[in-house]
């Protein structure tokens, strides 16, 4: 329970620090840290334009979409804590339940029938493909290195005893990041905030959203990068005392989203072709996690 | 005993008047026989799943000797899914085929064939004398061809058939030489002899003896490389046999495999290995060209490859959990095979039931000119969508619960010792998630080109909704799949007894008899039903509260945002082979896929167009190769058919010449040989 408060409560300033953080690094002075959220707010209130193309998957979709991200959210756990949701093999379920609001989020722009918003979906389901195996890898490294199956069991047992695990950590977290922001689609996988609607995977898909819907797409976003960064902040708590947790939990989420900031304003975005083989280095990435625990736990032959 | 005999009479009996009668009742009649069979059938089923086998034995002749039928749970589960995808096959059928109405002669032969698939598949189930075996394997084998040629008077549907008749003779024939291999050496065509047997011969010959046994039932299952005759058999059957043959047909080679397990004695670790790889490689393998396919029955039928991989990991998990003794292995590996063979029966055959109604509503099969159907035809599309998210593994359906068994069990198989168990539990996830994926991008290409956007070529009737008696039968098989989404608890209780037989494999098993379910494992299932029931009643709350706060606002309807182009729009719309172009250049290397084009060129460009035409590697080295080989060899005596009848003549003089001839000469050389010999 106190995860799901804690992701809710990091979710509602996360996007407005990354915003603020791109602001000063192009030497503005930006918007406040809660605009992102009043924006979803306005949103939320104001009317929808359907297109008529569209069909009832359009309109349940966006809600879908959201409960996805929400029922992902339960499962996360904090600390020593439980998440909402917990039992072996949870982060399958985890896993799955944010494809099934994937699924819905393709469909949804497939079904304006508008070509740019088919491209998006194109490569929102390639991406979001090549990117699946990355997160099992790594879960099943986990898994073995811990003896347990489940998000709860593998992070509270988590220890970093020899310097080969603090180098795993460190690629873990890279390919958890990097999965953020896959999920995300933001830099290095795609700018959200170019002009040209040919160079976006997210935005592009959500073209023709408006109102209540649009409102809800823009809130999982949040949601979605407070996850990861609590997921994150998991594996650097271990079995510390929870007001300390908390502490931790906020500074991770802070860095991360400074680092998505400074990320987003330094950085290019990969060309379109490249981003599947990119993708993919993930999977290598979690493989040797897998070695490197295999390594650990002495089982390399 | 009086439910077989009883079940015996009306099959004769249906079997002996459905030519006779008129073309509606025909129709009629055999769907009251198929429901009248399949409740027979379950009623034994069921009571061996409650763990009261039926074992008979019938006296049999003197060529087949006794035959015993036993029904344990194993057959029972089988019997059930069987029937029941049979009877709403019927049932679909029965309305699908009233477009063919005038073939009296044709639709008798295809009650007949359907009415036998159904007795067979369940006498396979439930005999255990392989000669008895392998007649009604035959005859199932023969009849689904029969089914498959509904169509016979298109070449491609005649083709297809006759590629799937050579193909599951080449499985007879593996099975032949394993059930002979055995029966000359015991003496018996009882399957215990199988078992007896394969304890004296050693593990490595056993290993063969399996081998043997794996590969024919593979050939009917589906697995990669003897997959090749799926994507054509699928295709050009009528779409309820579509559905009967890809959710339960297949399954019988699954059926043989697990029997397989269960009678043949061998390292079970090494098999364990040996089944998980292949079904890795048939699942990556099949859902990949599934997603280049532009015909959607061959993309189900690709499909149907993907499902008997998962189904095949189950297995073979299942089978290293006997082997290493781990019995959370085994249970979590055969459950979630055993489910997903219930679970693919479910959306597959409805998958094939849905592209049924969209072929009959449009006359095409081609996913390029569909589109916008979802306005024309709403149940159809709700359908399709529901088991396009269960097939993808997706909560709260009844894909996701057996796919998350096996996952479960594979991160289970982590804690194991062996560097090799590790490797392979870790490329099977790979595999499973790679998998899962690639089917979420198959299934988005195919639902939303099909029936999202607006139409992509001008239809030649207006679609129009199926009929209600087509819609019923679909939607039975949608309540049994969100009924396992939501219950899983309940289904994996019903399997218990199958899975004990497996658990009494394992060396020191004997105590897994009559013990309950692991409680993990039931915790498991409630952990799932719950989450399943706690995501729909979310998701049903936001989209409430979507609707009510839409009904406190304004809703204007406009046209599709195309960033300022004021034309019809819907000609620029993604394709199917535009949504996955950037998977095509990827998996390119691995396929040999044919493209044609014509580019748009010049100052006033003509038409432009592009024409991809996937083809299956495996196919090209494994069938066409050998085959072209084989003809070019028997092309080079071509010269002695040359259509002159004096030739012939010769050679029939020749050959009797030949006949007399030889005998004598070689009674000759005897002679010469013993006159030599005294000197």
């Amino acid at each position: 329970m106190l995860s799901l408060i804690l992701i809710l409560l990091a979710s509602l300033f996360f996007t407005g620090i990354v915003v603020r953080v791109k602001s000063l690094a192009s030497g503005r002075k930006g918007p406040g840290i809660l605009q992102p959220l009043k924006d979803v707010w306005r949103l939320l209130r104001k009317g929808t334009v359907f297109s008529e193309t569209t069909s009832f998957v359009f309109q349940i979709a966006s809600s879908i979409y959201f409960v996805s991200v929400l029922m992902a959210i339960m499962i996360v756990p904090f600390g020593k804590m439980k998440g909402l949701i917990s039992f072996d093999g949870d982060f399958v379920f985890f896993a799955y339940v944010l494809a099934l609001g994937k699924f819905f989020s393709i469909i949804f722009a497939l079904d304006t029938g508008s070509s740019f918003e088919g491209m998006g979906a194109s490569r929102e389901a390639l991406y979001s493909m090549l990117a699946e195996p990355a997160f099992f890898v790594l879960m099943g490294s986990f898994a073995m290195l811990t003896g347990h199956t489940s998000f709860h069991g593998i992070f509270t047992s988590l220890h970093f005893s020899s310097h080969v695990s603090y180098a795993l950590g460190v690629l873990a977290t890279f390919v958890l990041v990097m999965i953020a922001m896959i999920e995300n689609s933001r830099m290095p996988i795609d700018d959200p905030k170019t002009h040209l609607e040919l160079t976006m995977v997210h935005e592009v898909m959500i073209l023709d959203n408006s109102g209540f819907g649009l409102g809800l797409f823009t809130l999982a976003v949040s949601l979605k990068f407070a996850m990861y960064g609590a997921i994150i902040a998991n594996f650097f708590i271990g079995d510390v005392p929870w007001h300390y947790a908390v502490l931790v939990f906020f500074a991770v989420q802070m860095i991360f989203a400074v680092a998505v900031g400074l990320l987003e304003s330094f950085m290019a975005r990969f060309r379109m072709g490249h981003n599947a083989t990119f993708i993919f280095t993930l999977t290598s990435a979690s493989l040797l996690i897998f070695f490197g625990v295999l390594l650990v736990m002495g089982k390399f032959i | 005993m009086s439910l077989v005999l009883a079940y015996l009479v009306i099959l004769a009996a249906a079997l002996l008047s459905v030519p006779f009668l008129t073309v509606k009742w025909k129709g009629l009649a055999t769907v009251a026989v198929v429901a009248a069979n399949a409740v027979i059938i379950s009623l034994l089923a069921a009571n061996a799943l409650m763990g009261e086998e039926t074992l008979l034995t019938l006296s049999g002749t003197s060529v087949t000797g006794e035959i015993p039928i036993r029904i344990d749970a194993l057959s029972g589960w089988f019997m059930l899914v069987i029937n029941f995808t049979m009877l709403t096959g019927a049932l679909y059928g029965l309305q699908y085929m009233k477009a063919y109405r005038e073939q009296a002669a044709n639709l008798s032969l295809h009650c007949t064939a359907y009415l036998l698939v159904q007795s067979m598949l369940t006498v396979i189930c439930a005999v255990q004398n392989s000669l008895v075996f392998l007649f009604a394997w035959e005859i199932m084998a023969v009849s689904a061809f029969l089914l498959v040629i509904f169509e016979h008077q298109k070449p491609e549907v005649l083709r297809a058939g006759i590629n799937y008749l050579i193909q599951s003779h080449l499985s007879i024939v593996l099975l032949t030489v394993g059930f002979i291999w055995v029966a000359y050496r015991t003496g018996s065509f009882d399957f215990n002899a199988i078992a007896g047997f394969s304890e004296q011969m050693g593990e490595a010959s056993a290993f063969v003896l399996f081998g043997c046994f794996f590969t024919g039932f593979s050939l009917k299952a589906g697995f990669v490389p003897f997959h090749t005759w799926l994507p054509y058999a699928h295709p050009a059957a009528p779409s309820h046999v579509s559905g009967v043959m890809s959710g339960v047909l297949i399954k019988i080679g699954i059926y043989g495999i697990l029997r397989m397990v269960l009678l043949v004695k061998t390292d079970f670790t090494l098999l364990g290995y040996f089944i998980l790889f292949t079904a890795v490689t048939s699942g990556v393998y099949g859902v990949m060209l599934a997603i280049l396919q532009h015909n959607l029955k061959r993309l189900l039928a690709y499909h149907s490859i993907e499902n008997i991989g998962i189904i095949g990991i189950g297995i073979g998990l299942g089978t290293i959990g006997i082997g290493t003794g781990n019995p959370l292995l085994t249970t979590l590996g055969f459950a979630g095979a055993l489910l997903h063979v219930l679970n693919h029966s479910l959306f597959k055959s409805l998958l094939f039931f849905s592209a049924g109604n969209v072929y009959q509503a449009t006359h095409t099969l081609n996913i390029e000119s569909l589109g916008g159907l979802v306005k024309k035809m709403p149940h159809t599309a709700v359908l399709f969508l529901t088991a396009s998210l269960a097939i993808c593994g997706l909560p709260p359906f009844n894909g996701f619960v057996s796919e998350f068994l096996i996952y479960a069990g594979l991160y289970k198989g982590l804690s194991g010792d062996s560097t090799v168990l590790l490797l392979s539990m870790v490329t099977a996830l790979f595999g499973l998630a790679l998998i899962g994926g690639l089917a979420l991008l198959c299934f988005t290409k195919a639902f939303g080109v099909v029936f999202l956007g607006s139409p992509r070529q001008a239809l030649r009737h207006p679609p129009g909704e199926a009929v209600q008696g087509k819609l019923v039968p679909m939607y039975a098989v949608l309540a049994l799949m969100v009924g396992i989404g939501l219950f899983p608890g309940f289904f994996l209780e019903a399997m218990h007894g199958a899975l004990t037989l497996f658990q009494l494999k394992m060396p020191g098993g004997e105590a897994a008899a009559g013990m309950p379910l692991p409680q993990g494992v039931r915790q498991l299932a409630a952990a799932i039903g719950w989450c399943a029931t706690g995501l729909l009643a979310l998701a049903a709350l936001v989209i409430f509260i979507g609707i009510k706060m839409a009904g406190r606002t304004s809703v204007v309807k406009g046209p599709t945002w195309s960033c300022g182009y004021v034309g019809d729009a819907s000609r620029m719309q993604y394709s199917a082979s535009s949504f996955v172009r950037t998977y095509r250049k990827l998996a390119e290397p691995l396929f040999s896929i044919h493209k044609k084009k014509r580019a748009v060129e010049g100052i006033f460009p003509t038409d432009g167009w592009q024409e991809t035409h996937p083809y299956d590697k495996v196919e090209a080295w494994l069938i066409d190769l050998p085959l072209r080989k084989l003809k070019a060899f028997i092309g080079r005596f071509r010269f002695l058919q040359n259509g002159n009848p004096q030739f012939y003549i010769l050679y029939g003089v020749v050959f009797i010449t030949l006949v007399i001839v030889i005998p004598l000469l070689v009674g000759a050389v005897e002679q010469v040989m013993e006159f030599l010999g005294k000197l």
